[in-house]
């Protein structure tokens, strides 16, 4: 699938609805799809604000018995993540968040993979396999 | 940007969300919503979120903030109509929605809402 940009916040609802429809194609439960959806929206609003602007992908994957997954791909090229295991604590934030968006998102999903350094952005990868 | 409307009817301030809200409309609804109850002197705010797909932190913490921010004017905010999955992805998030009331639907939120002496 193409990649979806994100540069404002109807970028932001757009990835999630292109998510719903992903998860809701590949036999994801009501749940499963919502909470692929909030993890959508919490790393994608991630992408806009804190990395300032980036990419959203969407893909259909299979595991190797045979399950089908929905994976999620976010890139930006911002300022980086100087601290991840600080950055995925519950309550901890550079924003006027709640701090709840990393940590959260990471908990609604099966797969969760953060690859940031300062200065060279951020990626994060999730799954959300079907059950 | 889309804007939600605020209805009122007799003490109470009713907002419905039926679009896919993006971050500029939830602060726009949050500052419509004080300016309301600066202006009207409304008692209690029903917020039903029946036509709402998901709830991040960033909605969770408008809804919040909302409660906070009428009780300041003296009025009390139930978020009514929580489909259940989004009830489970919010715990599993960890929003607790601590300071607003919520009810099944808008019926049980307005006996909330005029419970109070």
């Amino acid at each position: 699938m193409d990649e979806l940009r994100i540069r404002s916040g109807d970028d932001v609802v757009r990835v999630r609805q292109q998510v719903r429809m992903a998860a809701a194609d590949n036999g994801l439960s009501l749940v499963d799809q919502t909470k692929l959806v909030t993890a959508a929206s919490e790393l994608a609003r991630n992408t806009l604000v804190h990395g300032g602007g980036g990419a959203a992908r969407v893909e259909i994957v299979k595991s190797a018995n045979g399950r089908t997954g929905v994976k999620l791909s976010f890139t930006d090229e911002g300022p980086g993540i100087d601290d991840i295991d600080l950055a995925l604590t519950d309550g901890w934030s550079t924003g006027a968040g709640l701090g709840l968006g990393l940590s959260g998102a990471r908990r609604l999903v099966d797969e969760f993979e953060l690859i940031s350094k300062p200065g060279t952005g951020t990626s994060v990868v999730v799954v959300k396999w079907s059950r | 940007m889309e804007r939600v409307p605020i209805l009122k009817i007799g003490r109470t301030l009713f907002v419905s969300i039926q679009i896919d809200l993006q971050d500029d409309t939830v602060m726009r609804l949050q500052e419509d919503l004080a300016d309301e109850l600066a202006a009207t002197g409304a008692r209690g705010v029903i917020i039903d979120i029946t036509g709402v797909e998901i709830v991040d932190s960033f909605i969770g913490r408008m809804l919040t903030t909302i409660g906070s921010v009428s009780r300041l004017f003296d009025a009390e905010t139930v978020i009514v109509g929580m489909r259940p999955a989004v009830a489970i992805t919010l715990t599993e998030l960890g929003l607790t929605l601590s300071g607003v009331r919520t009810a099944l639907n808008a019926e049980k939120g307005l006996e909330i809402l005029n419970g109070r002496p």
